[in-house]
């Protein structure tokens, strides 16, 4: 496994969805490769940034709206 | 029971399904707080403006309050949800497909592309080390956490998702801003655990990239 070849594996590595003997020569290739190393630190930091977007609230006039929703629809069932 | 792993719904998902059928508000508006918007976020993917998003989601929680009395219980009450607003967005989005351009995309997209730019490896035919990196990235550990966690990095994060295509787009959402196990993914955009893997990996090499550009690749600062 080389560094370009590595790359594209590091989502099935995270999602441990790799045979046992790919895993290990993952491993082994990122214990001794900075490059790869700093990567996959990169793509951790990815997932938790991206993490960090939602953080939404539902606005009242919307809540007010399907509040009437639920009504309406209670009142014809 | 309350442990599901094949994902049908929990004995919670049942106890507000039939406050719901009691026409319990309560019940409903919880599950508004907590689904409305992750509900908004999916529906702004598939139509063209946030209006149109808004009106999905409100037709969505109609179809969801109508089939009621259909929901069996054999997908967690969530999945039952995303699925029906999926449905309903991209029914708008089809309608809509006339005046928005990048519907067309939406089927054939034959991505190929490399998760880094090859020239950043040493060519395969090099006689020590093919594949290796050539030009690596440089760590962001000697990024200040203010810039790295401030919001106009996230402003870059939700820039480069927005540039995705549509499906690597949905995936990453779901995943990454929402949270979602690939099993929830899988079940709400009914796609195969290969396919949902490749579009999340697409989708995060993308914005990973994103970021390298963003953030810099190091080499001002180190040298």
């Amino acid at each position: 496994m080389n560094c370009s070849e590595l790359v594209e594996l590091v989502t099935d590595y995270l999602e441990g969805s790799m045979p046992a003997e790919q895993r290990a020569r993952f491993d082994e290739h990122v214990s001794g490769c900075d490059g790869c190393t700093t990567y996959l630190e990169q793509f951790r930091i990815t997932i938790r940034l991206t993490g960090m977007l939602s953080e939404e609230q539902v606005e009242p006039a919307t809540r007010e709206t399907l509040l009437g929703v639920f009504r309406d629809w209670r009142a014809s069932a | 029971m309350s442990d599901t792993p094949s994902g049908a719904a929990t004995e919670q998902d049942l106890a507000l399904v039939r406050a719901l059928r009691a026409g319990d508000e309560t019940a409903f508006m919880m599950l508004v707080e907590r689904y409305q918007p992750a509900m908004l976020r999916i529906a702004s993917m598939y139509v063209s403006t946030r209006a149109v998003a808004e009106d999905v989601v409100q037709d969505a929680w109609v179809g969801v309050l109508k089939g009621l009395d259909g929901f069996e219980g054999r997908s967690s009450l969530r999945t039952w949800i995303f699925r029906i607003l999926v449905n309903t967005a991209k029914t708008r989005g089809q309608r809509e497909a006339r005046s928005v351009p990048f519907s067309s995309v939406w089927a054939a997209e034959p991505d190929v592309e490399p998760s880094v730019d090859p020239d950043r490896f040493l060519s395969l035919g090099h006689p020590g080390s093919p594949g290796r990196w050539a030009e690596p990235p440089v760590g962001w550990a000697s990024t200040p956490e203010e810039l790295l966690l401030s919001k106009e990095t996230l402003a870059e994060v939700s820039r480069a998702i927005d540039a995705l295509p549509p499906n690597q787009r949905e995936v990453i959402t779901m995943r990454d801003v929402l949270g979602w196990t690939s099993a929830d993914v899988r079940n709400a955009l009914d796609i195969s655990e290969t396919n949902q893997r490749v579009l999340l990996h697409r989708a995060r090499a993308k914005v990973r990239r994103a970021l390298e550009g963003y953030l810099g690749s190091g080499r001002e600062r180190t040298s």
